[in-house]
């Protein structure tokens, strides 16, 4: 059984990637940059990562959060996040990450606020 | 991975004082130096904290901090060499609960860390580890090992 699962839909011209599973080092990490970097190789820049399966996450996984947003935005692109635990939502707070992205609890004001 | 299940044993010290009967529950894992020694690692250290009864918050906390002290060892102490071993120790007392990861590596200076929390630092992809460990635990300390390499002990408050 893959540590993370993700599956891909359309919504507009936003790709919404639904996530379960652990972020953690290795395999989970590894799954996330994998799908990302695929996002960008097909020209999607508008990516919302449903976070709501997500029932685990490390030091790593949070690293591959921050990797993917750099990524995008580089890329001239938009990187959100959707449907975060509390649990998630205490460790970006501490790591004083959950400034730094968007994160919203209802996808359809997530899709609204792409550019 | 081979691990040793908790047994009691009365402090020599508080045998000493006449206080005996006071249980300590101890566990010992040996992991190879790959990645999935990690999960492998944090699984059985669940395994012991549910059975000598910590709190779910408290187990959420060390299991957090495990993962990251394990995984530094695992990387940066023993650079995946599966040839060398990362070893943990878990003590638990009443009220405290101790853990040492060992690693053969060629030794640590945690103040050459750097706060992930700084402005220049906030969107690094690494460098949260030690971060997570001091956030969950509430000790965390380093000992450069007279044998080589490095022991990090932690400890929680029960």
């Amino acid at each position: 059984m893959a540590e993370l699962n993700i599956s891909e839909r359309q919504a507009g011209d936003v790709t919404v990637l639904d996530m379960s599973g652990k972020i953690t080092i290795g395999e989970g990490s590894v799954a996330l940059r994998t799908a990302v970097r695929r996002m960008l190789e097909e020209g999607n820049k508008k990516i919302l990562l449903n976070l709501a399966g997500v029932n685990y996450i490390d030091s790593s996984g949070i690293g591959e959060l921050v990797s993917s947003y750099t990524a995008i935005n580089k890329d001239g692109g938009q990187l959100k996040l959707l449907n975060l635990t509390q649990k998630l939502q205490d460790l970006l707070t501490i790591t004083k990450l959950l400034t730094v992205f968007d994160v919203y609890e209802s996808e359809s004001e997530a899709l609204s606020s792409f550019n | 991975m081979s691990s040793q299940g908790p047994h009691e044993m009365a402090s020599p010290i508080l045998s000493v004082l006449g206080m005996t009967g006071v249980t300590v529950d101890h566990t010992e894992l040996r992991l190879p130096s790959r990645l999935e020694a990690v999960a492998e690692g944090a699984t059985a250290i669940a395994d012991f904290l549910n059975r000598t009864g910590v709190s779910e918050e408290a187990a959420f906390g060390i299991d957090m901090a495990v993962r990251e002290g394990i995984a530094n060892a695992v990387i940066h102490g023993n650079k995946l060499d599966e040839a060398k071993l990362v070893t943990v120790t878990v003590t638990k007392s009443a009220d405290t609960l101790e853990i040492i990861v060992r690693d053969q590596g060629q030794g640590f200076d945690p103040g050459a860390v750097s706060d992930p929390t700084a402005a220049e630092n906030i969107l690094k992809t690494s460098g949260r580890g030690i971060f997570f460990m001091r956030n969950f635990m509430d000790e965390v300390d380093w000992t450069v090992l007279p044998e080589g390499g490095t022991a990090l002990r932690m400890i929680k408050k029960l």
